[in-house]
């Protein structure tokens, strides 16, 4: 079955956002991806926090898409936290070494705190 | 843009467990098991050159199968549909999650290149393979079905990066894109036969990241072309002492 299943809520904070994820994030999720990470740049925000607290589902497609918004704030210079992932997603942030790349944080406010460290 | 995998509901189980190095089970005895025992995944971020994220799609226009059933045989047969003289060792099963297969590719010149894959996603829709170090791309490959308008499509993603500059030198000089582009092509052709079907395949390609990774050159030490071509007198001797 072929469907989107996502919303997304992005929350402009001063000098970073928060991008909350709820539902799935798989390869029909592009449009609605890119356009929050667009959101979430509007102000010149150096740091995007992915809030992945109601996220229900992470398949191979959508590892990629979340590749593909990491190499656009790399270019921008933007750094990518994460936070809210469970056991089960963290273990597959480790499996495809995106760990190394974006900071995981428990929760939305320890990601805030690290952000001033 | 990225062309939509099917989604599953919702089973978490296709997903592999993180592993600190890979290790093969069983090789059969005529495939050379070099460049993947005890290496680590090369992961999404790592890798030298320029992010490429290129789709190779064909419609089976015709056939009476769903998406379903096609990832079930290509599962269940996936080396029998690579051009000649190259072998992926799975598991007699197929590919399943977690598994960590052998490649043994032909490269120019007839020397026989090995390297490997890992198995990190399946679902009844699709299945992801990444790739270890010294492999030619560091990146992931996700292999699918859809049903569009009531024809099923095949596709390959591959998001990757040329692991090291000599590997990064034979994509700018088109060589390794031809190669690469014809392999995934020919796969999709004999796929596409199996079930009745003369498939034109199309493809997309899209440069995601043209930076090179400077800090990811010292891979060209574990260049499995490298320590191929090092190995291919052992392995000619090898062949000769084995029993006929």
């Amino acid at each position: 079955m072929q469907t989107l299943n996502l919303t997304t809520n992005v929350r402009n904070i001063n000098g970073y956002s928060v991008i909350d994820f709820e539902g799935e994030v798989n390869g029909f999720a592009e449009k609605m991806l890119m356009d929050a990470y667009q959101q979430a740049s509007q102000n010149n925000a150096k740091v995007i926090i992915f809030n992945f607290d109601k996220l229900e589902y992470l398949n191979s497609s959508g590892i990629g898409l979340l590749v593909t918004i990491l190499i656009r704030a790399q270019r921008q210079n933007q750094r990518l936290l994460a936070c809210g992932l469970s056991e089960h997603y963290r273990e597959i942030f480790t499996l495809t070494r995106l760990d190394e790349a974006i900071g995981i944080y428990d929760t939305e406010s320890d990601a805030i705190t690290s952000i001033s460290m | 843009m990225t062309n939509p995998t099917p989604e599953t509901p919702h089973t978490d189980a296709g997903w592999a467990k993180p592993v600190d190095t890979l290790s093969v089970k069983d090789a059969p005895s005529e495939a050379i098991n070099l460049n993947v025992e005890g290496r680590h995944l090369s992961g999404l971020v790592h890798g030298f050159g320029q992010m490429w994220q290129k789709t190779y799609r064909v419609n089976l226009s015709g056939a009476s199968v769903t998406p379903q059933e096609v990832i079930k045989t290509w599962k269940e047969n996936f080396p029998k549909y690579w051009p000649e003289g190259n072998n992926l060792y799975v598991p007699l099963t197929g590919i399943q999650t977690g598994e960590v297969g052998l490649i043994n590719l032909t490269a120019p010149g007839g020397l026989k290149l090995s390297t490997g894959i890992m198995v990190i996603y399946t679902d009844d829709v699709s299945f992801s393979f990444m790739t270890p170090e010294g492999h030619m791309f560091a990146g992931m490959l996700t292999f699918s079905a859809y049903e569009e308008d009531e024809v099923t499509t095949v596709q390959i993603q591959a998001l990757i990066r040329a692991s090291d500059p000599i590997y990064e030198l034979s994509f700018r000089l088109g060589f390794g894109h031809k190669s690469e582009d014809q392999f995934w092509h020919s796969t999709l052709e004999n796929l596409a036969t199996e079930f009745g079907v003369q498939g034109q395949v199309q493809q997309e390609n899209e440069l995601i990241d043209p930076r090179m990774q400077w800090n990811e050159v010292n891979n060209v030490w574990r260049n499995a072309g490298v320590r191929s071509a090092l190995y291919a007198p052992v392995a000619a001797v090898k062949n000769l002492l084995r029993p006929a």
